[in-house]
């Protein structure tokens, strides 16, 4: 037992590698939100009259809305007016070529692991690297624009793409539909947009990595990803943030679109500043997340690996439209010390011969509090939907809390929908099983619990799988007591 | 809604309960939360598949002439086994003794009206669990109810007492010539080593519409055993709130078995408090709707204690525009170490306009637990209607068949012969199911 308890005592004191901050000059908005500030964001970006219209529009919808209060989350309130909601990496001049990026800057992306030099061309992974909101770099531009595929900053897109960005933006996430996407809608600095065209199948991993640099921002980027009939692509998505005492606010909205045919595969490994151990500061996570599978036979399938964050409150959705159409959601949440995470999935069945499947496993240690609450909605029209949900949760220590809230409507009698849902720790005859075999506690845990994760795991695209395992190791090995 | 308002309002103002204690405070309590939160709305997450506020939308009278039920009206509506029964009469919500045939001795069971009870030797009893369901629904349809709870019944079944005779409570409504609302209270005390069956149905004479909002709250001591029947098979004018509290405070062991066969739109709240360790609860229900029926069946399980074990199964089947709702929680404390509870909720849909609304949810604050749920909404299985068929089974029969033996899983839980055979009967009729 005893040495459970050193065990336990060395995880709570891994610290959170990303903590640091980079001396970047930044030009920042003053703190506070009103229409002129959305009037500055917009003229910042040099953006077309329309688009301050759309913002605008979110921002005189959003005064009229209420705080959510439903998730299973305690935070004191965000005082909106305090937080800037624009900081930009300050740059003397346009860039065109990734050696003219702030060598601070890229510094700092190498110390994340994530190089924007040619190098990375060895794993084929293009990067669009945002940060406090602003995308500074997207590498492999050229070589994918050769096949017509467009993946830039959302900025350059409004910019450069103008009739593609107002057909698709807020057409999956519109601006009035919960109260943090209408404030995402109002103050967004930038984002990703990803445009793949018909029949192109994507022959690299796509991805964007965020990063909150700044005190007293937020950060509200915003991902727009549309895949025309035939497409493919794997998009993924990695977040950092430093170590401060302040809470701070992340409010994105991610929309997909997938036509007729088409596959999305959406990635996400968020490690967001989660606080210190007795919950001080870390980061507000509350992002929208919503694809619409608009086509016959299309799929989008979302994956997440959630470790960081003060409070996560997330809940990637599919709406199921077009006929055989497929939505997928695996996911692994793990809480540690103070941290509170509500998150989960809707999947919509709304065409015939729909499929969703829903995988989720929640480990909570330390004080924190995890809950899966999700939402499987079968329509009248939606003829032979099929849905499977399986929820597991995993309780390292007595003083955490796992809680699951499915909800399940059906109004379709040719709809077959299945649920379950286990709460457990890991047995003493488990481990005892695992001494036995000559493994010390520490190792029988991880083993255990990497055997618990590894079906969403199995789901993630090979650099990421290392990065969330190693991630799964600092939050939780060994914390059994 | 104002209308309701004004109605509880003025019969709280003209009864004017003026007694002290337990009693009168719940009854205040009870009026100001009913005025401070109305009817809750479909905004309410307790409420959110269920538009109780159109329930109550109508033109209620409260407290109508009680007399005009007979001896024979009642001898209509017995149910089977009456005759070694004790039966409780409630005529509009209020205990009718000259209706009501108590069979057993008052050394093993004691009837008394609630403000009698707060007074007399169950001081204590009533004092300390008179309202507590409250604080697990504070809204404002449970706070109608405590605001006239001094109207209630008290039971007790003394200790070391096997009550031979088995509870019988029939809810009355009279809604021969207007719409009827009613609030029947009952506080139960099963005394230590004590074992009893409680039957209860809900019945409205008459084709005007009514509802009853119903709260029980049933303390269970030390060792005892008790089973509670519930059977809801009225017509479609007939809606109700029922609100079940059951406290287990000593380790003891509670069955539960819910049938719903019929009615306008029926909400169950079924509440265990597990305040021992080692307590058992088994919560079983059946709904078997069709037409416009709406049935919501909301449990919760708290394990407060260690070592508790709990198990519930709900099953639904759903014909033409019924809704079946299920909410099922279970809680368990920081200190209910060791608990096991398992909840499962399947669902048959027979028709394109049948809706299933479910949501088995889990709330965990200890580690050492092995909890589980599961759910299913679907068909009847293809292979097992085939499997029938290919031996000359007709397919209505088929159906018949395999239904019958997804309800009988419930039914069977019924330990009273006569009302299992009695629901086994409305059942399969239902299904069309032939012996």
């Amino acid at each position: 037992m005893s040495e459970m308890l050193n065990t336990l005592e060395q995880t709570a004191l891994s610290e959170y590698k990303y903590g640091w901050v980079t001396n970047i000059e930044a030009d920042e908005a003053p703190p506070g939100l009103n229409e002129d500030i959305i009037r500055f964001i917009s003229a910042k970006k040099n953006e077309p009259e329309w688009m301050l219209e759309w913002r605008l529009k979110a921002y005189r919808h959003w005064l009229k809305m209420e705080v959510p209060r439903w998730p299973n989350v305690k935070y004191p309130d965000v005082d909106f007016q305090a937080i800037k909601y624009y900081s930009a990496p300050k740059q003397k001049k346009e860039i065109s070529s990734l050696d003219e990026v702030d060598p601070e800057l890229r510094a700092t992306f190498e110390k994340l692991g994530i190089s924007l030099d040619e190098q990375k061309r060895l794993s084929g992974v293009a990067v669009d690297a945002v940060i406090d909101s602003v995308s500074v770099a997207t590498t492999f531009k050229t070589q994918l624009a050769e096949m017509g595929i467009i993946f830039c900053s959302m900025s350059e897109a409004i910019k450069e793409h103008p009739e593609l960005v107002k057909k698709w933006l807020g057409s999956v996430v519109p601006v009035t539909d919960n109260f943090y996407s209408a404030l995402n809608s109002a103050v967004f600095s930038d984002g990703s947009f990803c445009y793949i065209p018909k029949g192109v199948r994507c022959p690299m991993e796509l991805s964007t990595y965020f990063r909150i640099n700044a005190a007293g921002t937020g950060q509200f980027e915003r991902t727009l990803i549309v895949a025309e009939e035939g497409a493919y692509v794997s998009y993924l998505e990695g977040c950092t943030a430093p170590q401060r005492d302040e809470n701070q606010l992340h409010a994105a909205v991610v929309e997909i679109v997938a036509l007729d045919n088409a596959e999305v595969k959406y990635s996400t490994v968020q490690n967001w500043y989660p606080g210190d151990k007795e919950g001080k500061g870390g980061i507000y996570n509350f992002v929208t997340k919503r694809g619409i599978c608009a086509g016959v036979n299309s799929k989008i399938s979302w994956t997440q690996v959630e470790t960081g964050s003060a409070v996560t409150w997330k809940y990637p959705s599919v709406i199921l439209k077009g006929d055989n159409s497929v939505g997928e959601f695996y996911s692994v949440a793990v809480t540690n010390n103070h941290q509170q995470a509500d998150t989960g999935t809707k999947m919509l069945h709304i065409g015939k011969n729909t499929r969703s499947r829903i995988v989720s496993k929640g480990i909570s240690a330390g004080f924190s509090q995890n809950s899966y609450r999700g939402l499987v909605n079968v329509g009248k029209n939606a003829t032979n939907a099929r849905n499977f949900s399986q929820c597991d949760s995993l309780l390292l220590g007595d003083k955490c809390g796992a809680h699951t809230f499915p909800y399940i409507e059906v109004k379709n009698s040719t709809a077959q929908v299945e649920h379950e849902a286990t709460t457990s720790k890991i047995g003493e005859d488990q481990i005892f099983y695992c001494n036995q075999r000559g493994l010390d506690t520490e190792t029988a845990v991880a083993l255990i619990i990497n055997g618990f994760a590894k079906e969403v795991m199995n789901q993630l695209p090979m650099e990421f799988a290392i990065e969330a395992q190693k991630l799964l190791a600092i939050s939780l090995e060994g914390s059994v007591g | 809604m104002s209308e309701l308002k004004e109605l509880i309002q003025n019969k709280y103002n003209n009864e004017a309960f003026d007694g002290n204690g337990s009693l009168q405070s719940l009854s205040q309590k009870g009026i100001q939360l009913f005025n401070d939160q109305g009817i809750p709305t479909v905004k309410h997450e307790e409420w959110k598949y269920t538009r109780i506020a159109n329930v109550l939308n109508k033109d209620f009278s409260y407290a109508v002439n009680a007399t005009a039920v007979t001896k024979a009206d009642v001898d209509d509506v017995r149910l089977p086994g009456n005759e070694s029964a004790n039966e409780l009469v409630f005529i509009n919500g209020i205990y009718h003794a000259e209706l009501s045939t108590v069979r057993s001795s008052a050394d093993e069971l004691v009837i008394v009206p609630l403000s009698e009870a707060a007074k007399g030797e169950y001081k204590a009893v009533v004092d300390a669990n008179l309202g507590h369901s409250a604080n697990y629904h504070p809204d404002g349809i449970n706070a109608m109810n405590n605001a006239f709870a001094y109207q209630g019944l008290f039971v007790a079944v003394k200790k070391n007492k096997t009550v031979e005779h088995p509870l019988y409570c029939y809810y009355i409504n009279d809604a021969r010539s207007n719409s009827v609302l009613s609030q029947p209270r009952t506080l139960i005390h099963v005394g230590v080593n004590a074992e009893v069956f409680l039957v209860e149905e809900e019945i409205t004479i008459g084709s005007s519409d009514s509802f009853t909002n119903r709260v029980s709250e049933i303390i269970v001591e030390e060792n005892a055993n008790v089973h509670i029947y519930k059977i809801q098979n009225e017509d479609s004018h007939s809606s109700c709130v029922k609100t079940t509290h059951v406290r287990q405070v000593g380790v003891s062991k509670v069955n539960s078995v819910t049938l719903t066969l019929n009615g306008g739109t029926i909400r169950n709240n079924l509440n265990f408090i597990l305040e021992a360790p080692g307590c058992e609860s088994h919560m079983y229900g059946l709904y078997c709707v069709k037409g416009e029926t709406h049935v919501d069946n909301h449990t919760i399980v708290d394990n407060v204690m260690p070592n508790s074990f709990s198990n519930e199964l709900y099953k639904g089947i759903i014909d033409e525009n019924a809704t079946g709702v299920f909410n099922g929680k279970i809680f368990v404390r920081q200190d209910a170490q060791k608990t096991n509870a398992y909840q499962s909720n399947k669902n048959v849909l027979l028709s394109d306009t049948a809706n299933v609304n479910t949501k088995p949810q889990l709330e965990i604050f200890a580690d050492d637990v092995k909890c589980s749920h599961g759910c299913t909404v679907g068909r009847l299985d293809e292979e097992a209607l085939f499997y029938l068929r290919a031996r000359g089974v007709g397919e209505k029969a088929a159906k018949a068949l395999l239904l019958h033996a997804f309800a009988g899983e419930i039914l069977d839980k019924i330990e009273l012969e006569p009302i299992r055979k009695y629901a086994d009967v409305i059942i399969s009729e239902r299904l069309g199911f032939e012996f």
